[in-house]
């Protein structure tokens, strides 16, 4: 099998899908003829030709409300928004339009389009480039939200959404992009070769949306987490020496809640982690669902590592960036050591 | 009807402005340059980080602009910002310590590169977000009506952000409420690896107004006296209360379009070419030595208190003290 990085994974589930489906189209701000900011689309223009990847002008809103025309039309656009903090000027459209159009008309006209967008921070990019904006999307009926950790998941799972008959928001943690970052930022930066999940095996595959992986198994408490932060929380756990359950959720919607609700049945305690700000974060969503199907399990509160309510900041991303340190206090609150 | 919108020759003749004047529009544009350089030198030594987006080979563009404007008039633009605050009056170390995320800049740290503001100044910041000015400077243009005064809003924006939709939205409310707003697009002919070409139906995007009967204007934006002269017949024309005014300047960027930019978009002579033969303030310096306006010797004193100025600047922005971690929890709301 080839080691790949989260780049070369997304390129390769982009080729293999234009290669399976005549239908896929891939688009985006300096995607076709530059290959991406980030060069997730690198070669495919080269390859597939102009009409089936191409630049777009810069006007979110009227590249996601087109991909939704294509889509309800029988072709399967998969476009990219070139960091998810511009997403919003397309955010009616997403909400008014790709979510609601299976529903309104009654099953008659879908939107399987995939939305791929870098998210979270890491890389000094302030508040215009360091979101993670999932929440708007899972308190939104109607679409599906992934969010890949490792190289070999993200090809399966783009392949999967790309192949998914309803609307999916692909979130790529962009600090993932060359290497699993756990969040020791003043150490030199850790390549994905050598990484078991990067070894990404050739040609077709999916990984099915709506499951979770367990990346440790443990029994002392349960971590749930998704993208960079699966690997923050991984390194505190492994450096603490704590015989804790790290879960990657992998999707956020459709959510694994039977493997979460079995974690923490057997574990009695769990800590959510995040990037993005606390107060109707996902986060919260996860301790809610936690309460309900595992109380008369749980020997701790809940606890949320997460982004501060505050704006990414520019100078202070440290001071913001929910690390290995805030992960480990509150795994030893809910540990009560 | 709409005024005829052209685009003004290259030869066209235009009023040469009082030797002071000259003077001030080629220390203004060598200093956005020289402290563009040393920003970039600044974000090569790892002491700026993030995103920066340089100004170098447009300066005179906002140089000429800020000469057609007076005392009031606002001023609002995108994330290549530098050069708009420099020639706002805003201080060159404040600027500098914003980019290197210290107390001491302009947003003490919180916005860095694509965000500083100085209501002192009337600039309305930088905006990090493609287009997104567009509409607040429309807005300004309201409240600078609205209250009656006859100030105008210098709203600039760049070739790929003009199509964003809300661009068109803007034109079309500040038309129909005759809203005092010059807009400027700043075509350097690429929005990041993506050529005007590849990107727009219509290239001459001073006719991007038609429809909504604004008049439009392209002008060499590498020729601070032509911009100077046309900025100063659009904000005639805003003043007087006929509403908007395009002003398509024609322009390049030397740099990438931040400072990770691999540059495949465009050729090396290209860049060489531009640099060569247009760039704004050379061509200023040979106007005011052939014109007998200065001589060499004392725009190498110009050179040398430019240097000077963004030395301390440079200094002061590494020696400002680091926000303290309190100040990420400041200026959200009023009070939390
Ligand atoms: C809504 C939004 N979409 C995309 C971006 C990313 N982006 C930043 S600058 C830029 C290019 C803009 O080009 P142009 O308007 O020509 O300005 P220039 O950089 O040339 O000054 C892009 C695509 C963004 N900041 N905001
Ligand atoms: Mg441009």
């Amino acid at each position: 099998m080839a080691t790949m990085t989260m780049i070369e994974a997304i390129r390769d589930a982009l080729d293999v899908a234009m290669g399976r489906d005549d239908d896929v189209v891939v688009f985006g701000e300096d995607v076709g003829y530059f290959g991406g900011v980030f060069r997730c689309t690198q070669g495919l223009q080269a390859k597939y030709g102009k009409t089936r990847c191409f630049d777009t002008p810069i006007n979110e809103s009227g590249i996601v409300g087109t991909a939704i025309g294509m889509a309800a039309y029988g072709l399967r656009p998969c476009l990219e928004i070139q960091f998810a903090d511009y997403v919003y000027p397309a955010y009616d459209q997403i909400v008014s339009e790709a979510a609601r159009l299976r529903h309104r008309s009654n099953g008659d006209f879908t939107a399987p389009l995939t939305i791929r967008m870098p998210t979270g921070g890491g890389i000094f990019g302030g508040q215009t480039h360091s979101q993670s904006p999932e929440a708007l999307f899972t308190h939104v009926a109607g679409l599906k939200t992934v969010v890949p950790s490792n190289p070999r998941d993200a090809k399966g799972l783009l392949l999967a959404a790309i192949e998914d008959d309803d609307p999916v928001i692909f979130l790529e943690p962009k600090r993932l992009y060359n290497g699993p970052f756990d969040g020791h930022h003043e150490r030199a930066v850790t390549p994905w070769a050598g990484h078991p999940l990067a070894e990404v095996p050739a040609g077709y595959y999916s990984e099915p949306l709506g499951r979770a992986a367990i990346r440790r198994p443990g029994a002392a408490a349960t971590v749930l987490a998704y993208g960079t932060m699966v690997h923050v929380a991984l390194a505190d756990v492994a450096a603490r020496g704590i015989d804790a359950e790290v879960v990657d959720l992998r999707t956020l919607l459709p959510l694994d809640l039977d493997c979460i609700a079995a974690s923490v049945r057997k574990t009695g305690r769990c800590v959510v982690v995040h990037e993005a700000t606390l107060t109707s974060g996902f986060g919260a969503e996860l301790a809610a669902l936690v309460q309900e199907h595992c109380f008369f399990h749980l020997e701790a509160p809940v606890a949320r590592v997460t982004g501060w309510d505050t704006p990414y900041p520019h100078a202070q991303e440290w001071d913001y960036f929910p690390g290995p340190a805030r992960v480990g206090e509150a795994l030893a609150a809910v540990l009560e050591i | 009807m709409a005024r005829t919108r052209r685009k003004r020759k290259l030869d066209e003749p235009k009023p040469v402005p009082a030797t002071e004047e000259l003077l001030k529009y080629y220390n203004d544009m060598l200093m956005i340059r020289r402290f563009e350089e040393k920003a970039g030198q600044l974000y090569g030594m790892g002491l700026i980080g993030g995103f920066c987006h340089l100004y170098i080979g447009q300066e005179a563009v906002v140089v000429g602009m800020q000469a057609a404007i007076g005392e009031g008039d606002a001023v609002i633009t995108s994330y290549r910002d530098h050069g708009h605050m420099l020639a706002c009056g805003m201080a060159p170390k404040g600027v500098m310590a914003e980019l290197t995320g210290r107390s001491g800049g302009y947003s003490k740290g919180k916005g860095g590169s694509m965000h500083m503001f100085s209501r002192e100044q009337s600039f309305f910041g930088g905006h990090g977000i493609v287009g997104a000015q567009v509409p607040l400077g429309t807005g300004i243009a309201f409240g600078l009506k609205y209250r009656e005064t006859d100030r105008v809003c210098l709203t600039y924006f760049g070739d790929g952000s003009a199509n964003q939709g809300q661009v068109y939205e803007s034109f079309n409310m500040a038309e129909l409420w005759k809203l005092p707003v010059i807009y400027i697009i700043e075509n350097n002919q690429y929005a990041m690896g993506t050529s005007v070409q590849r990107s727009s139906a219509q290239t001459e995007l001073f006719r991007r107004g038609e429809s909504f009967g604004i008049p439009g204007e392209q002008v060499d934006g590498m020729d601070v006296l032509a911009v100077k002269a046309a900025g100063e017949e659009a904000v005639a024309w805003a003043r007087s209360g006929r509403g908007p005014y395009i002003l398509e300047m024609k322009t390049y960027r030397y740099r990438g379009h931040s400072m990770s930019d691999p540059a495949k978009y465009r050729t090396k002579e290209e860049v060489q070419r531009v640099r060569s033969e247009r760039d704004p303030i050379d061509r200023m310096r040979e106007f005011l030595v052939t014109g007998a306006h200065s001589d060499e010797v004392a725009l190498k004193a110009v050179d040398r208190d430019i240097k000077k100025a963004v030395t301390e600047a440079a200094e002061f922005a590494q020696n400002s003290p680091e926000p303290a971690t309190s100040e990420l929890y400041t200026d959200i709301l009023l009070e939390a």
